[in-house]
């Protein structure tokens, strides 16, 4: 139990990456999906891009990151965006073009303009998707923060929980690893209900994935 | 192919000519498939109002060309005219027309209010201003009481009339339908079949109502126009003489199943035609054939079977 108390700063600074790093990615994620899906000629050039910077392992990046980015905060929160911020973009991207196509006519019958058919159809229509990419993004940018804390080391005050873990284990201190753990793992899954609460909050009244069968 | 065009003729009635609200004139389609969807279509819509049932079989390019009548897609050939419309600024008769689809198309994200205020907030129109607007329509179609239900929280009838509502609501003169109540059962059907009457009757719309029921389209429009199968040509235009409103007796009646006999046969010879064509290249005009033949060149041994009922189109 004392070791949760001396971990407690420690989460704090992961959590906090994690946190960055989820926003940019929410964001990031959304704003990119957008552009890629405003013009088929952008999605066929950039997408790739992000798939490169998707299937390329976060800790072989990392030691790069770390020499060019001006502080560790910065390099952790790279790290970690780069690892959560993928499923937002395919999500969205999905999302974006999977519009009903009757309702994309109607819009066009009744001579909505680009923005108006992307605020009042693609975006809505596209917020399950969206959620789903959160709900995976939520625990991406928690392991992303982790990971790159493994790389990056950090000595001092300024450490996260997987450099105490690694610190812990060269001290052969286990209950404290394990204590480490569990701070992860609970944190992760805390993520992800909140999530899930905010996704089924925002879908209840009509999306099928937030209604329940007796409702 | 002549014979036909007399007949079209003949149906057309006599002081539509004036001032049409709708003229089609030798509208053809091709998809870049290669298939010839619709051929040679000429059809005038008077400014009177009109319930006009495009009926056809399947995949006869009714739904393409109420698709091209609407400006969702332009035609390959031939031209739309609105002689009596004012455009906008791209040349599309917009605020005139409603459109149905076949299924309701309803934002489910939306509650039944704001899928009707969609139409009019499109054209920037604030809801506070249009807030009796939407709720007239919606009292036309007995909705009033679901303004704020989303629309998964409606039966499939209920959604369909708030697709008709939102139609409706820019007050458009033609209305198309585009098999709007194929997926309902049958007793949903009938009762939106008169209700949809009644809606017509009131606000002096032009309906053009596209459906493969011989039924409905009697029971409903006041002028039916046959089409045959690929490539969509118009091979009767008929008249139903019998006036509105029109009640559940009207199916009973004698002059009903005369209709719909009458109906019945245009459409089977259109079926029939439509295999004798494919059946012996040489009576037909090569144009069409060349055409048809590279769209369907494997299948062209087949169905030279029926090449012995292939004599006269009709009687």
């Amino acid at each position: 139990m004392a070791d949760f108390g001396s971990l407690w700063p420690s989460l704090l600074i992961t959590l906090k990456i994690t946190l960055l790093a989820f926003a940019g990615a929410a964001l990031g994620g959304l704003a990119l999906g957008m552009l890629l899906t405003s013009s088929r000629w952008l999605e066929r050039s950039l997408f790739p891009y992000a798939v490169v910077l998707q299937v390329t392992p976060v800790v072989a990046i990392a030691p790069l990151i770390i020499i060019w980015a001006k502080n560790t905060t910065l390099a952790l929160f790279i790290c970690a965006w780069l690892v959560a911020f993928f499923p937002v973009v395919s999500n969205t991207v999905t999302g974006l073009n999977s519009t009903d196509t009757h309702l994309r006519d109607l819009f066009r019958l009744y001579g909505a303009s680009k923005s108006q058919s992307m605020f009042w159809l693609r975006l809505p229509s596209a917020l399950p998707y969206y959620l789903a990419g959160l709900r995976i993004s939520g625990g991406l940018a928690l392991i992303g923060a982790v990971v790159a804390e493994f790389v990056a080391g950090t000595g001092g005050t300024q450490s996260g929980l997987a450099y105490r873990i690694l610190e812990s284990a060269y001290r052969l201190r286990i209950p404290r690893v394990f204590a480490a753990l569990v701070l992860i793992s609970l944190t992760g899954i805390v993520i992800y209900l909140v999530l899930s609460a905010v996704s089924r909050m925002l879908l209840r009244h009509w999306h099928d994935s937030a209604i329940r069968a007796d409702g | 192919m002549s014979v036909h065009s007399r007949e079209v003729r003949a149906a057309t009635p006599a002081g539509a000519s004036a001032r049409p609200l709708i003229t089609i004139s030798g509208v053809g389609k091709s998809f870049a498939s290669g298939t010839t969807a619709l051929e040679g279509i000429d059809l005038t819509i008077p400014a009177v109002p009109q319930f006009l049932a495009l009926l056809g079989p399947s995949g006869c390019g009714k739904s393409t060309l109420l698709r091209i009548i609407s400006g969702l897609e332009p035609p390959s050939s031939g031209n739309i005219e609105w002689p009596t419309t004012v455009h906008d600024v791209r040349g599309r008769p917009l605020p005139e027309l409603g459109f149905v689809f076949q299924d309701a198309t309803l934002m489910p994200w939306a509650s039944v209010f704001d899928n009707l205020y969609l139409p009019l907030r499109i054209k920037g129109r604030s809801r506070r201003a249009v807030r009796d607007q939407v709720m007239e329509a919606l009292r036309q179609v007995g909705l009033a009481d679901f303004a704020d239900a989303y629309p998964r929280q409606l039966s499939g009838g209920m959604r369909m009339r708030a697709s008709v509502a939102r139609a409706l609501v820019t007050r458009p003169r033609v209305l198309l339908m585009d098999e709007p109540f194929a997926a309902l059962d049958e007793i949903t059907r009938l009762k939106l079949d008169r209700d949809l009457l009644d809606l017509w009757q009131a606000n002096a719309l032009t309906v053009l109502f596209v459906t493969h029921s011989v039924f409905e389209s009697v029971f409903l429009a006041d002028r039916i126009v046959v089409m045959s199968a690929r490539p969509g040509r118009i091979i009767a235009d008929i008249r139903i003489d019998e006036p509105y409103p029109r009640s559940d007796g009207f199916r009973m009646s004698s002059s009903y199943n005369a209709y719909c006999r009458d109906v019945s046969a245009a459409l089977a010879r259109s079926i029939e035609e439509a295999s004798c064509r494919s059946a012996s290249p040489n009576v037909s005009p090569p144009s069409w054939w060349a055409r048809f033949s590279s769209a369907f060149g494997k299948s062209r041994s087949k169905p030279r079977k029926f090449q012995a009922t292939s004599s006269p189109p009709h009687p």
